[in-house]
């Protein structure tokens, strides 16, 4: 299967570099596969599981607190605002960022921030459910 | 001439404060590796951002539509200055020369009848600005009583500039930080954030982006995230700096310390040696008159 280069940065550290298979990205309007030799396009990410596949059949699962995906030529490059692979999870971070995203959900009266905060909520939970907490 | 004893007690004096610096010096070269560390680790993001943005800002033209902190708010009257600097002293030239730095910008302006605002993120250099611009400094950071900077801080001054910068308090943001080169080298930069300066074209390709959502709503979102990232940057590489200053500037001073040591001592055995062979002739000529 051809591979392309595949970066995800935060601000803290460079998370992942290298040659993949194909990656799954929680995008605003959706989840979104990115294979070798997508068309270039730019899209703004939610709150949500990346899925990365270097080798058939093995995929890395990585939670993504909002951020950017860039997909050019050269490859994917993934800005996140906060990425945490899921092998570093545990469910105090879990509730911690509950709790974080609750918060922003109160302190704004703005409804589409409203709306993201929400949908984030409920995307952190389905990933503690997911992880069998 | 001082005396023996004074002479021993300066010694000792020298040699404790040569205790301190050096003890100082291990501490900032220890805490230099994980600030440098930090700060370079940092880059990739900072870089990314600055290159997705200028392949988003190339295939934009300036309209009315197009966000103000990209095209700025159509003039330059009111200047805001961001200086960054240490919150505690000991490290030679660092705080002063951003301050400096920070100082002729502000005068520079003043001179040309525009409108300066300040804010110090750091005691040192509102300690040192405050004695000229004591009306223009509108707010003090303090990050005393942070040990490691993390994105939040960052954040947490991007959102108080953009509030300003929403309310229309200013028209240009100008971020004042050292940059790290080298334990040796710390470059004071003054880098304008607001409007947002764009590396034009980095690889303008003739490529059709696709946007989801269009490219005017990432462009809103984008744009606060990279004032954060670029005041997230300086703190960093200020981090940096600033121990890398204090430790060349505390291996300096335990240098001149050794050096005094050295050369006091060399007073003290002259002195003493004069002093044994001063008694000596005496006692030797006392004995010969009998």
């Amino acid at each position: 299967m051809a591979t392309f280069t595949f970066e995800l940065v935060s601000p803290e550290r460079v998370l992942f570099s290298g040659a993949v298979d194909a990656v799954v990205l929680p995008a605003t309007e959706g989840d979104m596969t990115v294979l070798a030799g997508h068309a270039p396009m730019m899209t703004s990410l939610k709150t949500g599981f990346l899925v990365v596949t270097d080798t058939p059949g093995n995929g890395k699962r990585i939670l993504i607190r909002g951020g950017f995906a860039d997909v050019s030529q050269t490859g994917l490059t993934v800005l996140a605002e906060r990425a945490l692979p899921a092998e570093e999870l545990t469910q105090e971070i879990l509730d911690q960022e509950i709790l974080q995203a609750e918060m922003q959900y109160d302190a704004t009266n703005d409804l589409t921030m409203k709306h993201t905060a929400e949908a984030a909520v409920a995307q952190l939970r389905e990933a503690k459910a997911a992880l069998n907490y | 001439m001082p005396s023996l004893k004074d002479l021993r007690n300066r010694i000792a004096s020298v040699k404790a404060t040569q205790k301190i610096t050096k003890a100082m010096q291990m501490v900032a070269a220890a805490k230099l590796r994980r600030a440098q560390s930090a700060a370079e680790a940092a880059r990739p993001y900072a870089e990314r951002m600055s290159v997705v943005l200028g392949n988003l800002a190339s295939g934009i033209t300036v309209g009315p539509e197009t966000p103000r902190l990209l095209a700025g708010t159509g003039s330059d009257r009111v200047h805001l200055l961001i200086v960054c600097t240490a919150e505690r002293g000991l490290c030679g030239a660092f705080n002063s020369s951003i301050a400096r730095l920070a100082r002729d910008h502000a005068n520079r302006l003043m001179a040309e009848g525009k409108t300066v605002k300040i804010i110090c993120v750091g005691k040192k250099g509102y300690d040192i600005l405050r004695r000229q611009f004591a009306q223009q400094i509108i707010d003090l950071i303090d990050l005393r009583s942070v040990r490691q900077i993390g994105f939040e801080h960052g954040e947490q001054i991007a959102q108080k500039v953009l509030g300003l910068f929403d309310q229309g308090e200013f028209d240009v943001a100008t971020l004042f930080y050292s940059q790290f080169r080298s334990v040796i080298a710390q470059v004071p930069t003054a880098q304008q954030i607001i409007p947002a300066q764009i590396e034009a074209g980095a690889s303008s390709t003739d490529a059709v982006y696709d946007y989801e959502p269009d490219e005017g709503e990432i462009l809103t979102t984008l744009l606060p995230r990279n004032l954060t990232v670029q005041i997230f940057r300086a703190l960093l590489e200020n981090a940096a700096s600033e121990q890398g200053a204090r430790m060349s500037a505390m291996d300096n001073a335990t240098r001149n310390a050794g050096e005094m040591i050295k050369k006091q001592t060399m007073t003290y055995n002259r002195s003493r040696q004069a002093m044994i062979t001063k008694e000596l002739i005496e006692i030797i000529s006392g004995a010969e008159a009998l």
